[in-house]
This record gives C-alpha cells, sequence and structure tokens, in this order.
C-alpha cells in the first residue's frame, strides 16, 4: 500500500499532467462517458506496444469464475504443450467484492499486454445496483467494440440444422448496456439504451471489412426500428450507409423477432449478421445452442489498441465448475483465435486442427454433446494429436 | 532399433496413464530423452520427441569459440534437441563481410533465437563508426539488454545473495555512431534519446518485473546535467510506470548508483538505463559476484533474443589456453533453452552448472582455483547426469 502511494506521489511530482488519470475515473457514476476520456489519453501512441519481447508474447489470463479456471489451465497445459511462445500474466477478479479494485487492476494489465484471455466473471444480481458487471465494465473500459464468433456446424456434433456457416458481429459497448438506469418517479424506472452514429458507423463498418476479408457475400443487419424508429433507426442507417461503400457485398436487414424465428426454423439463409448489443447477446446464444451449445463455440472482442478473447455465450458454467466434466473446446478454440491474433498461425492452426480431429473423427466429446468423456479426456487428446503431427517448426 | 523402443514405451506409458487427472498424466507419459532423468524430474518434459529446434550461433572473437565449443558438448552430452547454425563473424581476423552480415540476418529471421560471443573491435577509426557488433544489434533492433546478476553458491564475494537485474537501452544513447568535427579540434559526439525508444525500454523494465515477480523498478540517469536528454528518459519512465500500480518505481543518479551498488546492492531490485550507463553498471555489477565469467545476459527485440555473456569481453589474451570459464555462456545456454519452452532442458544444465560451483571442486583460474575450461565442461556433464529426486 505504501509502495503504491509512494509511486502515486512521484509522478505528481515528476509529471503532473499524467498524474492520476488512470485510477480516478470509475468511481462515477456512467462509465462509458468517462471511459471515453481515458481512452482517448491512454490509448495510440500514449503507449509502448505491446509486451512482445524475443518473439515470445506476454498475455493476460482472467480465470474468472465457474468453470473458467480449469478451462484456462488446460488451455496453458496445451500451450505449454506446443511450445507456443506466449506467458500469462494471471490477474484474478473476485466477484464477490463490491470495491472495483480487481477488475481495474485486470484493465490496467490489459492495457499493458493489449491481448487477454478470460473466462467469464459471475455478476450477482443480489448485489447491489451499483456494482456493475465487471465483463461489461472490462468492455467498456478498454473499448472492446465488435464481439466476434462465428458459428459452424461440426460434423461429429449430432444437431437438428446441417451447414450452418454464420458470423456474428455484435455491437459491445452500448445499447442496453450503458449502465444508466434511474428511478424518475417512485415506482417508474427508465434504463436508457443508447446508440450513437460514431460507434455504429464504426460496427457496421468493422462487419462489412471481415466480410470482405472471409470472403463472404451478404450482411445481414438485425434491429427492432419498426418499434424504436429513432435508435435502431439510426443504427439501421448507418448500416445502410457503410454498405454502399461495399457494392461487392449484398446488405439486407432483418428484425430481431424474425430473426430469431427464421434462424431456428432456416439458418443456412444467414451470412454474416451486424446488431446491436442486446440482440447481438440474445442471436449469438441462439446460433451456438444451433450448433451445438456454449462449450463449443470461442468469442473473440476487438478494439482498436485490445483484444480480449472468451467463450462466446460469455457463460460461467458454475453448475459443472469442478467436476471434470466441462466442454473445453470453445475455451481451446478461443485460445487459437488469440495465437490468430498474435499472427501464431502455425500453432493456432496446429491446436485447432487437433481440437476438431478429437471431436469430429476420434468421436472423443463431452456429456455436453453427447459423449462420455471427461474434460481432462479430451485435453489429452488432444495433446496427442498435437505430438502425433510432429515438429512445428520443421518448414522453417 | 531404440527409437522403436521408445517409442513403443512412450505409447504403453500413454495408454496406461489415460486414466489419471491432467497434469500427473503429462509426468509420466515422457518422452524418453533418458529413462533416469525422465523417472526423477518433478516437472513435465516438453513435449515433442522428434522436436528439434535450430537456433544461430556467432561464436564471435577471443574465447567466443571455446564458450560455444563448451556448450555444444553440455548440450550433446544433455540429449538436448537444438541444432546450432554457426557463422564465424570476426572484424579482428577478417571474417567480416557485408555477405556474412547479411547470412547471420536471415538466419536470425527463421530461428528467432541466437547465442553470441562478443565480436570484436579494433579502438583505431578506420572510416566505419559502427562495429558489427553494433550494425548487428540495429539491424535486428535488439533494444534491451537484460543481466541478470545472481551470486553462485559456494563461490563467496564481498557481497553474497545477490540478486538484481539491469535493463539496458542498447540501440540509441552514446552508441549513436554519430560523431564529427565541427570545427578542427572540437569533435561532437551526439547522444541521442528518443520518447519512443525510452517508454519502450521502460516498459521493457516494468513487463519483465511483472513476469519475474519483482517488486521494483529503479531507473537509472543523470538527468541534473541532462536536463533535456536523460530528461526525457525519466520522464518516459515515470509515464510507464502508471501501467504498473503494484510495481514500485524510483530513480536515482547514476554516479550515486555506482556507490550504493558496491556499498549496498541489496536495495536495488530491477534497474533501467540508457546505453553507456548500462554498460558501465553490467560491468560493475557483474565484477561484485565474479566477474564477466560468470554473469550471463540477454538481448531482445521484439521479434528475436540473442543469449550470450553479461559483460561482453573478447577475453582475448586467453585464446587456446583453456582457461576460460564457460559459466556465463553455459548458463545463458540454459537462459535460451528456457526462452524454447524447454524448460525441463534448461533446469538440467543450469542445476548441473550450479553444483560444480557450489561442490568447489572443480574452478577455473579467474574464481580462484586451477581447473581448465574442458576440465570445468566435464565436470558439468558429468553433473547432467545426477539430478537430485525432487
Amino acid at each position: 500500500m505504501a509502495a503504491h502511494s509512494a509511486v502515486l506521489s512521484a509522478s505528481k511530482i515528476i509529471n503532473p499532467f499524467w498524474g492520476g488519470r488512470l485510477g480516478n475515473t470509475v468511481k462515477v457514476f456512467g462509465t462509458t462517458l468517462t471511459s471515453h476520456r481515458n481512452k482517448t489519453l491512454l490509448t495510440g501512441e500514449n503507449i509502448p506496444p505491446p509486451a512482445k519481447y524475443g518473439g515470445r508474447h506476454t498475455v493476460t489470463l482472467i480465470p474468472g469464475d465457474g468453470i473458467g479456471p480449469e478451462l484456462l489451465n488446460h488451455v496453458r497445459e496445451v500451450f505449454r504443450f506446443s511450445c507456443v511462445p506466449v506467458d500469462f500474466e494471471v490477474v484474478h477478479v473476485n466477484s464477490a467484492l463490491e470495491t472495483e479494485d480487481d477488475i481495474n487492476n485486470a484493465i490496467t494489465a490489459i492495457r499493458r499486454n493489449g491481448v487477454a484471455l478470460k473466462g467469464n466473471i459471475e455478476t450477482k444480481h443480489t448485489m447491489a445496483p451499483s456494482v456493475k458487471s465487471r465483463n461489461n465494465l472490462l468492455r467498456t473500459s478498454l473499448d472492446l467494440y465488435a464481439n466476434v464468433m462465428h458459428c459452424q456446424s461440426l460434423p461429429g456434433v449430432q444437431t437438428r440444422h446441417k451447414n450452418i456457416d454464420i458470423m456474428i458481429i455484435r455491437e459491445n459497448t452500448e445499447g442496453e448496456y450503458s449502465s444508466l438506469e434511474h428511478e424518475s418517479v417512485s415506482g417508474v424506472v427508465e434504463s436508457l439504451k443508447i446508440i450513437t452514429r460514431n460507434n455504429s458507423l464504426r460496427i457496421a463498418d468493422y462487419a462489412f471489412r471481415l466480410a470482405r476479408e472471409k470472403g463472404r457475400r451478404r450482411v445481414t443487419a438485425v434491429h427492432k426500428a419498426n418499434i424504436m424508429k429513432l435508435g435502431d433507426g439510426l443504427f439501421l442507417q448507418c448500416c445502410r450507409e457503410v454498405a454502399s461503400g461495399y457494392p461487392d457485398i449484398t446488405f439486407d436487414s432483418m428484425i430481431v423477432d424474425n430473426t430469431t424465428m427464421q434462424l431456428v426454423s432456416k439458418p443456412q439463409q444467414f451470412d454474416v449478421m451486424v446488431m446491436p448489443n442486446l440482440y447481438g447477446n440474445v442471436v449469438s446464444n441462439v446460433c451456438a445452442g444451433l450448433v451445438g451449445g456454449p462449450g463449443l463455440v470461442p468469442g473473440a472482442n476487438y478494439g482498436r489498441d485490445y483484444a480480449v478473447f472468451e467463450t462466446a455465450t460469455r457463460n460461467t458454467g458454475k453448475s459443472i465448475a469442478d467436476r471434470n466434466i466441462a466442454n473445453p473446446t470453445a475455451m481451446l478454440l478461443a485460445g487459437c483465435m488469440m495465437l490468430d491474433h498474435l499472427k501464431l498461425y502455425d500453432h493456432a492452426s496446429s491446436i485447432r486442427n487437433a481440437v476438431l480431429t478429437t471431436m469430429n473423427e476420434n468421436r472423443l466429446q463431452t456429456a455436453d454433446i453427447g459423449g462420455q468423456g471427461t474434460t481432462s479426456e479430451v485435453v489429452q487428446s488432444v495433446m496427442r494429436i498435437i505430438q502425433s503431427k510432429g515438429q512445428l517448426t520443421a518448414d522453417l | 532399433m531404440s527409437v522403436t523402443m521408445a517409442a513403443a514405451l512412450r505409447g504403453s506409458l500413454v495408454t496406461l496413464v489415460k486414466g489419471l487427472g491432467g497434469p500427473r498424466w503429462q509426468q509420466l507419459a515422457s518422452r524418453p530423452l533418458s529413462v533416469s532423468a525422465g523417472l526423477c524430474s518433478a516437472e513435465a518434459p516438453p513435449a515433442r520427441a522428434d522436436a528439434t529446434f535450430k537456433v544461430t550461433m556467432v561464436p564471435g572473437d577471443g574465447v567466443g569459440p571455446e564458450l560455444m565449443t563448451a556448450v555444444k558438448e553440455v548440450f550433446k552430452a544433455g540429449d538436448v534437441p537444438v541444432e546450432f547454425e554457426e557463422f564465424h563473424l570476426s572484424e579482428v581476423q577478417n571474417m567480416a563481410s557485408e555477405d556474412k552480415l547479411e547470412q547471420v540476418l536471415t538466419s536470425m529471421k527463421n530461428n528467432k533465437v541466437a547465442m553470441k560471443g562478443k565480436i570484436h573491435t579494433p579502438m583505431e577509426f578506420k572510416g566505419e563508426l559502427a562495429s558489427y557488433e553494433m550494425r548487428l544489434r540495429r539491424k535486428l533492433d535488439l533494444f534491451a539488454n537484460v543481466v541478470h546478476v545472481n551470486s553462485l553458491q559456494g563461490y563467496s564475494t564481498r557481497h553474497n545473495n545477490l540478486d538484481l537485474v539491469i535493463i539496458r537501452e542498447q540501440t540509441e544513447g552514446e552508441y549513436s555512431s554519430l560523431e564529427h568535427e565541427s570545427v578542427t579540434g572540437v569533435i561532437e559526439c551526439l547522444k541521442i534519446i528518443t520518447r519512443e525508444k525510452s517508454r519502450r525500454i521502460a516498459k521493457f523494465a516494468f513487463d519483465y518485473a511483472t513476469k519475474k515477480g519483482r517488486s521494483k523498478v529503479t531507473a537509472v540517469h543523470k538527468a541534473n546535467i541532462m536536463k533535456l536528454g536523460d530528461g526525457l528518459f525519466l520522464q518516459s519512465c515515470a509515464e510507464v510506470a502508471q501501467l504498473y500500480p503494484k510495481i514500485k518505481y524510483e530513480n536515482i543518479i547514476i554516479d550515486n548508483c555506482c556507490m550504493q551498488l558496491v556499498q549496498n546492492p541489496y536495495q536495488f531490485d530491477v534497474l533501467v538505463m540508457p546505453n553507456l550507463y548500462g554498460n558501465i553498471i553490467d560491468n560493475l555489477a557483474a565484477g561484485l559476484v565474479g566477474g564477466a565469467g560468470v554473469v550471463p545476459g540477454e538481448s531482445y527485440s521484439a521479434e528475436y533474443a540473442v543469449f550470450e555473456t553479461g559483460a561482453r569481453h573478447p577475453f582475448a589474451q586467453a585464446v587456446g589456453r583453456n582457461i576460460a570459464n564457460p559459466t556465463a555462456m553455459l548458463l545463458s545456454a540454459a537462459n535460451m533453452l528456457k526462452h524454447l519452452n524447454l524448460e525441463y532442458h534448461s533446469h538440467m544444465v543450469s542445476d548441473a552448472v550450479k553444483r560444480v560451483i557450489k561442490q568447489g571442486k572443480v574452478r577455473t583460474r579467474d574464481l580462484g582455483g586451477y581447473s581448465t575450461t574442458g576440465d570445468f565442461v566435464h565436470a558439468v556433464v558429468e553433473n547432467l547426469r545426477h539430478r537430485p529426486v525432487y
């Protein structure tokens, strides 16, 4: 503690214009505004490059709650086994505490490492309303505006629908998740849903760029502009504006209620989907369910400067924690997405292939997708396959 | 024959332990590098049985080639899966050329990791301001030099149990190779300090401290005289320090730092500094624990890592006399193995070296012994096989 205050006072003397900007913003109600102020000062040229030295990366690891810690241990074990040049800086966030020190620590750690892999942090509904979701705080503070998940049917998993291949891009920082709620009159609560032109253009552009990069044909905007004519209307209009810059990609829109119905009846019609925050939350869970459940699909949150990887549906999985039955696939694949982001493509594809082979060819699966394997059996099989494929650096 | 046996053995181990839980499975299904080692080890041996890592090797001048031979002998005896690509680049032996440099760089681009001896550069000016050593460093952008000064158990010096890390910026500052004679008889040497590189080295120091679980970073400077240049360095360090609230940040002036280092070195943890100060402090601190022969060092860029001795001297007067101390280079090699994820082999090598020093029977002349380099290497090799059961 003494050390901490010494640092602060020292920095104030040496550099008064930098001092104190890091810690003090989060106490203010309504984080989005303050975090924006934070962002402009602490990103871009102001921050030296991420922690990568001698080809080795340092990545922040937030174990989270429920099945997070065990799954992330498996990821670490697989990474170590396949000689991935990544070191983890483990930062624990205690969800039982009301203070925000832990999560601020984690956010600072991501600011210096640039990349994080995380389990979901539990948000207890019983706590005071001023205690915000740590997961959401993390995303808004780091301005991780794009949540990306890729739902693809897996040949080894029995599901109702085949040949699903959908990419979902979800706005991650505003909309219904603004954390702005108040009781204007006793008995009347207003929750503010914020849609801004800037953020809508930004996410739409991200979706179209990604679609072009991945060779996709069509982008569907999901909205509810028939009811929220101004808010969702703005979102839709921004998508249209951006679409005009991408003539090679077809653009259409669909209302959210219809979207969910279409998804469960004819999911093959969708290609890339872009939507505001809450719809994204719902639609991504529907899609994950279509291809086999929460244990299979990885998710990523990208901002301009930082990237955080987790499972797509962000489940805590408290009920199956510590029983060696959780499906490690989603977290392992999230690790692969992270390796892709770090440009360690060889390592990523070797682990990804091993995970898919285990599931699709060896049919070694956990109970959630109808198998009889345990978590560690699946992980061991993955490691055996990696080993059998031999040396990764052979072609260099 | 033995290969098939080993494979069969591994296969059976794998099926045998399939039912066991995570980490224990790892330990048992070991790669059969040597049966005894596999059984004794606490930590899990690395993954692929058939993997070899390619590493670039530049032996350099003076005793460099002898030290490299020592490393190769120990690696061979310990079955370390590393293959060296050797390049003899030397200015003083007329073996330096653009071609050679280019070859080293190409090899580095593929391997990312190198071991290097000192490439000596003569003091006389022959038209080229930058030495090959500097050019290699700049081409690879090896901006951070790390020297971990750690007392060797069993070898007593004035200060024992020292454990401090010196991190040095080594691409700018006084080593800019920018010198000119503005008026006859007046030479200006330019010392360059940039915000970008200062922040980068500061962040490196804090990242290193975070990774190694250290608690304090001290910036070394002379900002009372060079208020702008070193002032910028100091300011950059203070800025970066704000990203690391858990690590204490202090600063100290270079002259005082030197005095404190010889009087009470225990007060320091991680030190970060510009180029020339780092050069001096590296050597000073190496002297505290036994000299240039025992302290390993490493240089990093974002992409590359080069492992070398902590105090870089060719020690040319010892060439061919079999008296050089290979400790520093062997410990550096162990650090390299760790960098390559070969944790198990890294411990094997460094433990063996430390055990030989601790036993005190075999010591080279610089540590007050009478043994030759060859004896020392032999003792290390002997100790590789005697891994204690944890």
